[in-house]
């Protein structure tokens, strides 16, 4: 970790919404080139933090950095050409094709009179092939599959051409097939072009596998930082999630993989509609 | 065991791998300009209607003839004094009204939140008869306290509905068009020369008797207002994405702002012009979204509300004979049904309608 450069840092950053204080203080170092993802339970403030990375959210205090310098005190559109964002809930304005969808991630480089250069053109072509989205150039968005618009979407951001892309929950309301397909692609991004991506995930036993660096977050602060071997440990999820669990390692990748641990199992199945027997519940 | 349900794309009529692009815009950028096009020529059509046919017909060499500075018994008058001014001044509070609607309609993504809904044009109206009718001033001062008051109750509006826009900015503007409207009456029956005229003008919009000096103040107003709209609307397509994506593809926070601030401005120009014309803005952005195929798109909003203006006051000039209605009663009668109907649809709770 000591021997990563980072671009993108905080130093005691502290975001918060109206009265509510969100991030307390956080100090994080995004490593560059490498997969990072924000882990925690929900309105741990994780989202929150990748907003503030994105320069979305005034920091109440300390700052967030981007090549040493404070990210607000730059010009929105020259960060733009070094820092992409995909919110979680971007809108597909309605009858917009898939091609122009991806050529509105060129618009930080273009100017007010410079508009479609050949460089925009082999960009957006490039972000379309990486993405498998190239012969879905002339569809309307509206009327693709969930994942179909998933992959146009990181298609938008790709062409915005940055060396860092942080994503909010890109595989929200996609089924597990979808999400493995958007986690390796984002991953084959970042092999191929050495992107630098933060993401903010839900599932901690995909975090476990595609990520780099891990950060835990727990009430606004970090619990844990590191490689998910060190992070994914029985005690981490514990005192962050509060769930009683295993760790295993998972048969695949060979990193480590959360077993919750419920009140109520095994279910046996020979009982499919019985209320759950003290015997049961007895197992921890 | 079901079967597996593999691939969730519909390989049905897949597209062939585009060799270019550009090629894959083609059919939307074509429908723009088969739109865009479309609608300039039933534009001068109904310009040359308005002006040519009606009551009193002028054939195209008399019609030149007179714009030159002949001076023919009659004809020079009514051209000049009542045709040609009303409908090039249709044309602009048109053409500003339908920018402004289609603007207001996308930058916060509902239908409902037209300039005309949601107060901007009645506070307009309310400063300007408060000026016309409390301090007794004429014109260009009229017009100056018209795009003020359309400034502060935008400024209002958007304090109490907070950042969020969207549904909550369109019932604070309710409200506040409400009481716009009751501050209008309240001044009218407060004055002791109570000209007709000038109610009907002030309260539901009217062309009648607007002379050359407004409409060219109007016209200049517009010079500066739609070059201004053009060079900020780059911004709209990264906007329309929503305000993360477009932050995050910087936009500045404020942009949006900027945009509304000039859709305000255009709305009172128009209303210290011509009053507040009922549902031209709310009206003109859907219409013009229907014909492009759901895309939005200022210029033709624009377009449509100069025709919707043009045919609307064809309509009151000639509906009841020897009567020339306010304008603004015939979009309101139109423009009733339309929000109705807009409201039976469902539209006006989607994300964009």
């Amino acid at each position: 970790m000591t021997d990563s450069t980072s671009r993108l840092r905080t130093d005691a950053l502290i975001l918060g919404y109206g009265d509510r204080t969100v991030v307390e203080e956080v100090s994080v170092a995004i490593p560059d080139g490498k997969v990072t993802v924000v882990v925690g339970p929900n309105a741990c403030g994780k989202s929150t933090l990748l907003k503030g990375l994105a320069r979305l959210v005034r920091p109440r205090g300390g700052a967030v950095l981007l090549d040493g310098q404070e990210i607000h005190a730059r010009p929105t559109k020259e960060v733009a050409k070094v820092l992409g964002l995909l919110p979680q809930n971007p809108i597909a304005p309605e009858g917009v094709v898939v091609a122009d969808l991806v050529g509105r991630g060129r618009h930080p480089h273009q100017g007010v009179f410079t508009r479609w250069t050949a460089e925009d053109r082999v960009a957006v072509e490039e972000a379309m092939v990486l993405t498998d989205t190239y012969e879905l150039a002339d569809r309307a968005v509206d009327e693709l599959s969930g994942g179909q618009r998933q992959r146009v979407w990181i298609a938008m951001a790709l062409a915005q051409g940055t060396d860092l892309l942080l994503l909010d929950e890109p595989t929200t309301y996609l089924d597990v097939a979808h999400q493995v397909e958007m986690l390796d692609l984002l991953v084959e991004l970042n092999a191929r072009r050495g992107t630098t991506i933060v993401m903010v995930l839900h599932d901690l036993n995909l975090s476990a596998r595609y990520a780099d660096h891990l950060v835990a977050l727990h009430a606004g602060r970090i619990v844990a930082e590191g490689t998910p071997a060190e992070v994914v440990t029985e005690e981490v999820v514990r005192s962050v999630f509060g769930l009683d669990n295993r760790v295993i390692q998972d048969p695949v990748s060979h990193t480590p993989m959360v077993v919750p641990v419920g009140r109520h199992q095994p279910r046996t199945p020979s009982v499919p509609t019985a209320p759950s027997t003290p015997a049961d519940q007895e197992n921890r | 065991m079901s079967a597996p349900t593999l691939p969730v794309t519909t390989p049905a009529e897949r597209p062939e791998v585009h060799p270019d692009l550009r090629l894959a815009t083609r059919r939307p950028r074509r429908r723009r300009r088969l739109v865009l096009g479309g609608l300039a020529a039933v534009l001068f059509a109904a310009f040359a209607v308005r002006v040519l046919l009606g009551d009193y017909t002028f054939t195209i060499p008399d019609f030149f003839r007179i714009l030159f500075g002949e001076q023919i018994p009659v004809s020079t008058f009514i051209l000049m004094e009542t045709k040609l001014p009303r409908a090039v001044l249709a044309v602009l509070v048109g053409v500003a009204l339908g920018a402004a609607g289609s603007l207001f309609q996308m930058l916060l993504r509902n239908p409902l939140a037209s300039p005309d809904i949601v107060g901007v044009s009645l506070g307009a109206s309310a400063a300007g008869i408060f000026a016309l009718l409390t301090l007794g001033l004429r014109d260009g001062a009229v017009s100056v306290f018209a795009v003020v008051g359309a400034v502060v109750i935008s400024a209002v509006v958007r304090w109490v509905a907070g950042t969020t826009g969207g549904y909550r900015l369109v019932l604070v503007g309710v409200g506040v068009a409400a009481a716009m409207t009751s501050v209008i009456q309240y001044l009218l029956a407060r004055s002791n020369t109570w000209d007709v005229q000038l109610a009907l003008r002030w309260l539901v919009g009217s062309l009648n008797n607007v002379p050359w000096s407004t409409i060219g103040m109007l016209a200049g107003a517009l010079v500066v207002l739609l070059p201004t709209l053009a060079y900020l609307a780059r911004s709209l397509e990264v906007l329309e994405l929503g305000d993360e994506a477009a932050a995050g593809l910087g936009t500045g926070r404020h942009r949006t702002d900027v945009l509304l601030l000039v859709g305000v401005l255009l709305t009172a120009v128009a209303v210290a012009a011509a009053g507040p014309v009922a549902f031209v803005a709310f009206m003109s952005g859907p219409i013009a979204r229907a014909l492009m195929g759901g895309r939005h798109s200022l210029v033709a909003g624009a377009l449509v509300g100069a025709v919707l203006m043009l045919l609307a006051d064809y309509t009151a000039a000639y509906l009841i004979p020897d009567v020339v209605l306010p304008v603004g009663i015939v979009t309101g009668a139109v423009g009733g049904p339309f929000l109705l109907w807009l409201l039976a649809r469902g539209a006006a709770t989607g994300r964009t309608g």
